[in-house]
């Protein structure tokens, strides 16, 4: 790997399937020691940039290089050195745990012992039942040894394309300790994933949706990109809450998140406390007493729900 | 009271439109049974044509000549040689070339005009006891009318015939049956094995990341075939024991060779499982591929029910293609006839070059990206 | 007043294995009730059983007042189910989907027509109601897989992870319309991983090797737990370092979650 080149470099990619548009002129980097999250719901195109990425689809326009090879004529090269993870754990259900890994080991001309130190903090989770079949295996347990299964050769770069998927909150924290602690070692890692709570444990996000990037920035900052000012409102019956303000004149949109909902003003260079108290008097009106309304900071779910504007049409 | 529909006419017209709007299998369950109608209606013919023949005429004569003459306008005798000696017509059998010999002995017309017997001996490549038989019974007949012919006017026309049928005197339909069956479980054991192999290989997933590896095409491809390999072998092994310990078919050549060939024609349906599963997208459409690709020509076009002579014109030309074929050759040559090499060289070299063929088509198939 | 479901004592064993753990739990009419749990909890093994899918070992359980074992039949004409994996016919169209789960439940033909047209109107999907269901985005094709649940109007719905995957507006538009579902009185029973929807339900209850180990409102279990988020709690019962855990609401004292492996 050339030590000067940036890891991973993408420049205008595009892909079409038919009619349908999967990428849009993607364009980022992702740097050493980082995790870099795509983060977008299904049939976002996250899936289609992998594949181009892991040199498994040849895109129609655009260039990319991954450890400084090009995707289309260093084919050979980037497959020697990259990790890559592809969606719903795909390891042989009829080979044991320690098979599967000895497997993967072998295809990279490598052998488990040689990257053990490696896998370890993975791999000592599940080692326990290292002769189970890997279809007996929990949704969780799969996943690590998926995971294993990508690093056991050592590889320069990380590719996890929505490796947390089916799996349960718990595993998916652990889960993503895990790719914490291998950021540590220097491995840069690009992973994709619906779930929005797990954008902010990227070092910077792309939010990705219809093929398109619509923000790329490290998660504490990306609130920057909503446009309105963000308001929670706390307190009663939420979804009578909910159709009461948008009645709202200036209502730019109400959702709710969890206990509370969001509620976005599109008065912009407007004064928020006005608008808070605005807003709690027009639901005490309506019969909401106890209603709470204050000023948030815009967190990624409501910045990507601001970008995307509408959901994709039912039809074209 | 308002119309209901019932839940059960509800779910067959589901059903309904799921059939028609999977053009695929509907195809292949149309076209399908009208195919088999069509090949299994041409090639069941039971009436033989095109019988080679070999005249052994040591003194040809003008009973001889009219006799000779005979068989060549029945019109189902193919003439491959006239001969002065019978020790052409071994050779030619063991080459297969000729299916029936004619064999008249010396001073054929003298024997006649004197009234004392005139032999005609005819012989029969019975490998397959069928044709064998009739091919016989067209022999007796030509010969029998021309003995009408000159009977009522004269005495003692006697001609007198023998029959021999080499290779299978016993007529054993097992001898005919048990190389072609062989030919048949072969195919396709050998050809789903790999193609379940790879394609859900595919549907899993797991090809993916072998091909987001080091792993070149040829190398899994080549990985997935040999260790099938192994594994046809023994059937090769379990086939012939019992053809052998069941079945009582004679094994007059070499064991090793044929231990050889079968391998060699394994290998081919092992190439042919690849090539169909690298072309389909689903396991259900690879078997469905193995299946229709061997079975049928096997069964119908091979020669091991229906000999590939008795097809029409138009589908013999097919028949090169089928690898079944040319094992069929090999398995009766050594098996009923006992020979070797020096005789079987061209079916071995046609399946070496099928063999060969079907792996560099079947690796340049099975594209290193996905799309 | 019935119960819309009523567990009690509800076990299945698998050989050696127990995967559901003599659970008990209520749900009211109109209610939307969240039934979390980590994978392999034993959550799918009581939605089969309560569906009719799966015989109960002992225990017993009715929907919509009828007995899930005995009275199979009639549960499954009141309720309406849609699962992540499988909902609707992805090579019919829309309408020919409508059709076809309208005259499995025995709608009138009339009764299709209208309640089929108001289902497309209310969708907006006249454009796309002669479209395959394979050719909408994942969302529509949830949010219609929704709405076929709901056509022969059941007293029960079953929703089975019916987000999983989905844009982050199309989900809030999802649970609207389990809102106005449940306003009509359908009781809506819903599993989810996403532990922000939790907080839409009337009733949580969170399942751990085969029993439940938390069940109460929302605010309740936050509250008597001292935990900011249903997240926090969550990751609490399923790996447990701490002591038992309150239960609150009408439900039984759960039992502090096993040692996990």
């Amino acid at each position: 790997m050339n030590e000067a080149s940036v890891p991973l470099e993408v420049r205008g990619l595009g892909k079409r399937f038919g009619d349908v548009v999967a990428l849009d002129d993607v364009s980022f980097e992702v740097e050493r020691s980082e995790i870099f999250g795509l983060v977008g719901p299904d049939g976002g195109g996250k899936t289609t940039l992998f594949r181009i990425l892991t040199t498994l689809l040849l895109a129609d326009s655009g260039s990319a290089s991954v450890l400084g090879f090009d995707v289309v004529r260093d084919m050979w090269a980037i497959r020697e050195r990259v990790g890559y993870m592809p969606g719903r754990f795909s390891l042989y259900p009829d080979l044991g745990v320690e098979e599967n890994l000895r497997f993967f080991a072998s295809v990279f001309g490598t052998t488990l012992e040689e990257g053990y130190d490696l896998i370890a903090p993975i791999y000592s989770q599940i080692e326990p039942f290292r002769d189970r079949r890997a279809g007996a295996l929990s949704g969780g347990m799969k996943q690590k040894l998926a995971l294993s299964c990508a690093l056991v050769h050592r590889p320069d770069i990380l590719f996890l394309d929505e490796p947390t998927t089916g799996v349960d909150a718990v595993s998916r924290r652990e889960f993503w300790d895990l790719l914490d602690s291998l950021r540590e070692s220097g491995l840069p890692i690009v992973v994709s994933t619906p779930y929005m709570d797990e954008a902010s444990r990227c070092d910077r996000v792309a939010l990705i949706q219809q093929g398109r990037i619509l923000a790329i920035d490290d998660p504490g900052a990306i609130g920057r990109r909503f446009p309105n000012l963000l308001f929670s409102v706390r307190g009663g019956d939420r979804y009578a809450m909910l159709r009461a303000l948008r009645d709202l004149p200036h209502s730019a949109s109400v959702f709710p998140f969890g206990d509370e909902l969001h509620y976005s003003d599109s008065r912009t260079g407007g004064d928020a406390d006005a608008i808070a108290a605005e807003v709690r008097s027009f639901l005490r009106e309506r019969g909401f007493a106890g209603a709470e309304v204050a000023r948030i900071e815009p967190g990624i779910e409501d910045t990507f729900m601001a970008l995307m504007g509408a959901p994709e049409a039912a039809a074209a | 009271m308002a119309h209901r529909s019932s839940p059960l006419s509800a779910f067959m017209a589901k059903e309904l439109r799921h059939i028609l709007r999977d053009r695929q299998t509907l195809t292949i369950l149309l076209l399908l049974p009208l195919a088999m109608v069509v090949l299994f209606g041409f090639a069941l013919r039971t009436d033989v044509n095109h019988i080679r023949t070999v005249f052994v005429d040591p003194s040809p004569d003008h009973a001889t000549v009219a006799l000779r003459a005979r068989f060549l306008g029945n019109g189902r005798f193919d003439l491959v040689d006239i001969s002065a000696t019978t020790a052409e017509v071994e050779p030619i059998f063991r080459r297969g070339l000729a299916d029936v010999a004619v064999v008249f002995e010396p001073g054929f017309a003298d024997h006649l005009a004197r009234g004392t017997p005139a032999r005609v001996l005819v012989i029969t490549d019975a490998s397959d006891p069928n044709t064998g038989s009739r091919m016989q019974a067209y022999a007796r007949a030509v010969i029998a009318s021309y003995q009408a012919e000159r009977g009522p006017g004269r005495e003692g026309v006697r001609i007198v015939t023998q029959t021999r049928m080499r290779f299978n005197p016993s007529l054993e339909s097992a001898n005919l049956f048990v190389p072609g069956l062989i030919a048949l479980v072969l195919t396709l054991v050998t050809a789903l094995m790999t193609s379940i192999s790879l394609s859900r290989e595919k549907e899993r997933g797991t090809l993916e990341i072998l091909l987001v590896s080091p792993l070149r095409p040829w190398q899994i491809i080549v990985g997935k075939v040999l260790p099938y390999l192994g594994l046809a072998f023994a059937n090769v092994v379990t086939a012939l024991l019992a053809a052998w310990l069941i079945f009582a078919v004679p094994f007059r050549g070499s064991i090793t060779l044929l231990l050889i060939t079968s391998t060699l024609y394994a290998m081919v349906g092992l190439a042919l499982g690849v090539f169909i599963a690298a072309r389909t997208s689903s396991q259900r459409a690879a078997m469905l591929g193995a299946m229709a690709g061997t079975m049928l020509p096997t069964t119908l076009l091979s020669g091991m029910i229906f000999p590939i002579a008795s097809l029409p014109g138009w589908l013999q030309p097919v028949t090169i293609v089928i690898p079944a074929r040319w094992f069929i050759v090999i398995a009766r040559g050594i098996m009923l006839k006992g020979v070797g090499l020096h005789y079987l060289w061209q079916p071995i070299a046609v399946l070496v070059v099928m063999l060969a063929v079907l792996m560099l088509v079947a690796i340049r198939s099975f594209k290193p990206r996905l799309a | 007043m019935t119960l819309a479901i009523d567990v009690h004592e509800l076990t299945r064993r698998f050989g050696s294995f127990t995967a559901v753990d003599a659970i008990t739990f209520h749900v009211d009419e109109g209610e939307v009730f969240g039934f979390l749990g980590a994978n392999g909890a034993g959550k799918t093994t009581a939605i089969k059983m309560l569906i009719g899918l799966l015989a109960p070992t002992s225990g017993r359980a009715s929907v919509a007042g009828f007995d899930v074992l005995t009275q199979a039949d009639q549960v499954r004409r009141r309720i309406g189910y849609m699962s992540q994996r499988f909902s609707l016919y992805e090579d019919l169209t829309v309408r020919e989907n409508i059709t076809l789960y309208g005259g499995i439940y025995g709608l009138s033909d009339a009764g299709i027509r209208e309640r089929g047209g108001s289902l497309i109107r209310e969708l907006q999907l006249e454009n796309a109601a002669d479209e395959r269901v394979s050719a909408l985005p994942l969302g529509w094709k949830q949010k219609l897989a929704f709405s076929v649940a709901m056509l022969h109007r059941p007293a029960v719905v079953f929703l089975d992870e019916p987000t999983g995957g989905v844009d982050p507006i199309t989900r809030r538009q999802f649970w609207e319309m389990i809102y106005a579902a449940a306003s009509r009185g359908t009781t809506v029973f819903v599993t989810t991983h996403y532990l922000d929807e939790a907080e839409y339900c009337d009733r949580v209850s969170i399942m751990v090797d085969g029993r439940i180990a938390a069940m109460g409102t929302p605010d309740d279990l936050k509250r008597d737990n001292h935990v900011a988020t249903l997240d926090e709690l969550f990751v609490r019962l399923a790996r447990p370092d701490a002591g038992a855990v309150a239960a609150t609401g009408a439900g039984p004292a759960a039992r502090p979650a096993p040692e996990r492996r």
